[in-house]
């Protein structure tokens, strides 16, 4: 499993990473910026959690990948 | 016809556009009827020959075709013939002077996927070529050609963005043009929410060849890696701009010669936009093949080669483009949106020598955090070229950065950056 991010219906505010701030860092304008890779089981259930919580449901939880 | 002699796609070509049927089927024979072809033996000849995408990212043809007769339902073919890179000449060229070349070479795609219908897409400015493209079309239906899909030529509103693949199929859609976020890729959902083949109108040239030729001819010229042939675009500090058909894996110096410099060579831009500088001193260890491209982390992209001579300013320039890039963003993510201003504005600053002390490290910071953070690979290809202009540019960017603009700086542009049109 990945998060990816819909960067056109994300509006940055960044809310991703006060809930999942191991795998989420923004950048200068407080748009996420995503470790890539594939999500350590430990973290599954907090990236589902913050997927739910972008209130533009920009963040999107990928079981193919890229 | 079995020598590997060029020119190949621009056969016949002399004096004047090879328009009239009966002329291209003298050139280059007739197609093989493409009935009697099974779909996946002609997308296993594809992949033999090895032919790659010639709209930018050199992509497997086969492979994408494969990918879209894995999908059910009715598919259509997209001969991308957008052309937004400022510095490319080829696509124009191929449909102005060749028409049935690509025609049939999306006849072939047409059938290889299963599909009846195939729209040529151009930009709307173009008038001498759509009319060489819809009377070669109005050709093709008088002689009846029964393994034809159904030709549409979609005229498109012009800009760096337009030939992004799904902005295009945003654009024929009747929609905005801009780039949707993926998935679905064409492949799966496109025009008119039909699995879609969209392919560089240079790809499907070479496609109509493949199919007369077969898959060892095609090899018998080019590299491994990047068989056959390929148009390249020429221009900037050359005797002779122009568009030419080369073999992959000539040597760029051999290329430049035979256009003839007209200054003391500084770099040579190579692949577009989105493309790699050559320093003067490392062009001459360097062949148009991936195979020694991929070393100087460049590839040949839609095949624009700019030569800057030493009487242009590579600070100035790259300026240019980084605010062209920044104007021509769709403006729909964030991290394009921003991040390109805020590059072309600390590149501006860096030329203006008014650039503060954080400038390279903020430079360096967005640009690596930018790739893949767009919806299309726009930013990708800015950011690519901007690292690339720093990179070989670092002492001219050095002494901008201290002493402000330098004489020739107010030299002509080299690269072009057409304004976008707005209606
Ligand atoms: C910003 C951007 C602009 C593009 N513009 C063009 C274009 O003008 N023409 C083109 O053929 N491909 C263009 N492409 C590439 C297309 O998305 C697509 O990959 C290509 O048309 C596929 O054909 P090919 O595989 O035969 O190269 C562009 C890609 C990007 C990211
Ligand atoms: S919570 Fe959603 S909208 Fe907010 S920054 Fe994260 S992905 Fe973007
Ligand atoms: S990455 Fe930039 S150019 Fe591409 S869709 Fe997003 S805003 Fe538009």
């Amino acid at each position: 499993m990945q998060l990816r991010v819909n960067p056109i219906s994300c509006v940055g505010h960044g809310l991703c990473a006060e809930l999942l701030p191991e795998w989420i860092e923004l950048d200068d304008w407080g748009y996420p910026i995503l470790n890539g890779t594939d999500l350590p089981p430990d973290l599954l259930q907090h990236a589902r959690r913050a997927a739910n919580s972008c209130p533009t449901l920009a963040l999107l939880l990928d079981s193919e990948g890229g | 016809m079995t020598t590997a002699s060029l020119p190949r796609l621009l056969l016949g070509l002399d004096d004047h556009p090879i328009s009239q049927l009966d002329e291209h089927l003298d050139v280059h024979g007739p197609l093989p009827s493409l009935r009697k072809r099974d779909r996946q033996q002609l997308i296993a000849l594809i992949e033999d020959a090895g032919l790659r995408g010639h709209g930018g990212a050199s992509f497997p043809a086969a492979r994408k075709m494969r990918a879209v007769t894995s999908r059910r339902g009715p598919s259509i073919v997209v001969a991308n013939g957008c052309e937004g890179e400022p510095a490319s000449m080829k696509d124009g060229t191929l449909l102005r002077e060749v028409p049935h070349l690509v025609l049939d070479g999306a006849a072939v795609a047409a059938r290889a996927v299963g599909a009846r219908a195939a729209i040529v897409a151009l930009p709307d400015h173009d008038d001498r070529t759509a009319h060489a493209l819809q009377a070669a079309v109005r050709d093709r239906q008088r002689a009846g050609i029964r393994d034809d899909p159904s030709f549409e030529v979609a005229r498109l509103e012009p800009h760096y963005l337009a030939g992004q693949e799904s902005a295009l199929v945003s654009a024929l859609g009747g929609g905005p043009g801009k780039p949707s976020f993926t998935p679905p890729r064409p492949f799966e959902r496109g025009v008119r929410g039909r699995p879609t083949l969209v392919q560089n109108v240079e790809t499907l040239a070479h496609v109509a060849l493949i199919a007369r030729h077969g898959a060892d001819w095609f090899r018998q010229l080019g590299t491994p890696s990047d068989p056959g042939s390929t148009l390249v675009t020429v221009s900037g500090a050359v005797a002779s701009p122009g568009v030419f058909e080369i073999e992959h894996g000539m040597w760029l110096s051999e290329l430049l010669d035979s256009v003839g410099l007209d200054d003391r060579l500084a770099a040579v831009l190579v692949g577009g936009y989105f493309g790699t500088w050559l320093t003067a001193s490392e062009v001459p260890r360097v062949r148009l093949a991936s195979e020694s491209l991929s070393a100087y982390g460049a590839t040949l992209g839609a095949g624009v080669v700019v030569a800057l001579g030493a009487g242009a300013c590579p600070v100035a320039e790259s300026t240019r483009i980084a605010e062209f890039f920044a104007a021509q963003s769709a403006g729909q993510c964030g991290p394009c949106v921003n991040g390109l201003h805020a590059v072309a504005q600390t590149v501006q600053q860096l030329a203006a020598g008014t650039a503060d002390r954080t400038a390279r490290s903020d430079l360096d910071r967005w640009t690596s955090q930018l790739p893949r953070r767009g919806a299309c690979q726009h930013p990708d290809g800015a950011v690519r070229f901007i690292r690339s202009s720093l990179r070989a540019f670092e002492a001219e960017f050095r002494d901008h950065a201290r002493r402000g603009p330098c004489e020739r700086c107010s030299s002509p542009p080299v690269l072009p950056t057409p304004a976008r049109r707005r209606r």
